[in-house]
């Protein structure tokens, strides 16, 4: 019987499908990453008026709108990547990945792929959104660099979500990770609220971070006062150089057994006794 | 031909041996059982030879293939039935098989592999919705998924109620019918003694014992227990054999020449018109020779 191996693509996007499946399966994977962000648009609009805001010449929605966009891009990889690969090698599924010929990369990329589709997804409602209910502008001129930066910015989220998973020590840990990472430095980055005048420590520790140049570079793009193509290179070289540092770390650490005890799995065997 | 070849297979974690120098050989088309405590090294042997764990001394040869580095190749040809169901909760019984199966290039098809464990009713449930025993008739479909040539079968039926075990067992003894080699790990002494064509007994990290169910650690030479109860109006001095112990009306007589003592023991009933209610002969069980190899206290 002549055996045929199935072609990298091929299994690429089966383990993509399937992990969309798990997605829309996990409802409050779903609501995080689709919803949540999308009632931040509906609280600050409603809160502040969707008037301009002065001194920035742009209104309440067109500049919270790709912010809160890049936020739940991030979320969508960042987070998600982080807890379901943590849980999954919690349950023991990434160690049977691991007894199966499927190549390691491939389940990975399967995985990052499915998160990034997931993320644009978010994106794409959150402008939508937007455009359809709050009157923001989206410009033809910006687009190729609103993709490229959505790239480079998800790019570097995925990483450093499997670099949490590579690090942290059970599924039941990295929710809380994930939270006490993002939320605080979304607050710095222009996210959730503009500072006029902030603290030079602030300042410099959002500068620090990748997501206020995820949402400097995505927010340009969507800014009526600027024009030109808006690519900002200094902004997705510092992620890809995050994303890079990610990976490299992430590969490091990286496992695919269950850890001894720690997780949910793990501590239900030993109650088992066995 | 040989599936499995094993020698001075050695793996320490920090200063514990908990491999320490094992040798195995395990033919193609045989069912291999592997016995032990828990904490004896069997775990930790199984995963070497799985590709899980890499050794830190001796020679391993699977399907000849070194595991460690047999990489996607050496995957295609083996199957793994874990001890837990470690599974997505999320997707259905169909959809987990057709997921792992499509990874394979030489696969069983899915129908056929939900009809082989009796899933056909649960074909399109999440698997989180799946009772313990039907999750690990998954397992064990999974484990098959890639028409495999050697299986890894660990503890395989643990949970399961009477019937599934036996209708486990035939998909086992089907799979050895059709040439396949398995390695079985087990708790279960009568599910080795059932399957198994061989088995070796691992504690402290070392072989104690290898052989056939009916040879292991001399059962065939050991003493045979007659037990019978003493007929009415008979007392024990009447025996023409000295019992070794008498309870509850019973007697017990351990004999190295059972059919000797058997002969004496009937003739003498035949005789004096009695007869000998209650009347086996037994040699060790499987559980007897494992416990007094193992040590009983281990035998948990």
């Amino acid at each position: 019987m002549a055996a045929e191996r199935p072609s990298d693509l091929a299994l690429i996007w089966q383990q993509t499908r399937y992990q969309n499946k798990i997605f829309w399966r996990t409802p409050i994977a779903a609501f995080f990453t689709l919803v949540f962000p999308l009632m931040f648009l509906i609280l600050f609009t409603a809160i502040f008026g969707n008037e301009e805001i002065s001194g920035l010449g742009v209104t309440t929605a067109q500049f919270f709108a790709p912010g809160l966009a890049v936020f739940a891009a991030a979320s969508a990889t960042y987070t998600n990547l982080a807890i379901g690969t943590a849980i999954s090698r919690d349950n023991g599924i990434l160690k049977r990945v691991r007894g199966t010929p499927l190549p390691p990369w491939i389940y990975i990329t399967g995985r990052v792929v499915s998160a990034v589709y997931i993320g644009a997804l978010a994106v794409v409602i959150m402008m939508g959104v937007g455009v359809a209910f709050y009157g923001v502008n989206v410009y033809w001129r910006t687009i190729p660099a609103v993709i490229v930066t959505f790239l480079v910015g998800v790019a570097c989220f995925a990483a450093l979500g499997m670099l949490v998973a590579a690090i942290a020590p059970n599924g039941d840990a990295t929710p809380a990770i994930t939270n006490a990472t993002l939320l605080p430095v979304a607050f710095i980055s222009d996210i959730f609220i503009v500072t006029d005048d902030p603290p030079a420590w602030m300042e410099a520790l959002g500068n620090f971070f990748p997501l206020k140049h995820f949402g400097d570079a995505f927010r340009a793009a969507f800014d009526p006062t600027l024009t030109g193509a808006q690519f900002h290179w200094d902004n997705l070289g510092y992620m890809a150089l995050w994303g890079v540092v990610a990976v490299v770390l992430a590969a490091r650490f990286f496992k695919w057994e269950p850890s001894k005890g720690g997780g949910r799995r793990q501590k239900k065997r030993e109650k088992a006794g066995a | 031909m040989t599936a499995v070849e094993v020698r001075g297979l050695v793996k320490t974690y920090g200063s514990l041996r908990a491999v320490d120098g094992i040798d195995l050989t395990i033919e193609k088309g045989e069912v291999f059982s592997l016995l032990g405590p828990n904490g004896a090294g069997k775990t930790t042997t199984v995963e070497i030879l799985e590709g899980h764990r890499e050794s830190d001394d001796g020679s391993v040869q699977v399907l000849g293939f070194d595991p460690a580095a047999g990489g996607r190749e050496f995957r295609e040809r083996i199957g793994i039935v874990l001890q837990e169901s470690a599974v997505e909760p999320e997707l259905t019984v169909t959809e987990v098989l057709d997921v792992y199966g499509d990874v394979f290039p030489r696969r069983r098809p899915t129908g056929e592999l939900i009809e082989l464990v009796g899933l056909e009713e649960k074909s399109s449930a999440r698997v989180k919705t799946l009772s313990g025993g039907q999750q690990r008739r998954l397992e064990l479909a999974l484990g098959l998924v890639g028409d495999p040539d050697l299986v890894f079968l660990d503890e395989p039926t643990t949970g399961f109620d009477p019937s599934a075990r036996r209708q486990a067992w035939s998909i086992v003894e089907n799979l050895a019918g059709l040439g396949k080699t398995i390695l079985l790990t087990t708790h279960y002494m009568d599910e080795a003694q059932f399957l198994a064509d061989r088995i070796a007994v691992i504690a402290a990290g070392s072989i104690v014992a290898e052989g056939t169910p009916d040879t292991l650690g001399g059962r065939e030479q050991a003493e045979a227990t007659i037990r019978f109860a003493i007929p009415a109006g008979k007392s024990i001095s009447d025996l023409p054999i000295r019992p070794v112990s008498t309870a509850n009306g019973m007697v017990t007589i351990s004999h190295p020449e059972p059919t000797r003592a058997l002969h004496q023991l009937t003739s003498w009933a035949l005789d004096n018109g009695v007869e000998l209610g209650a009347l086996s002969v037994q040699r060790p069980t499987l559980e007897d020779v494992y416990l007094q190899l193992v040590g009983d206290e281990n035998g948990g």
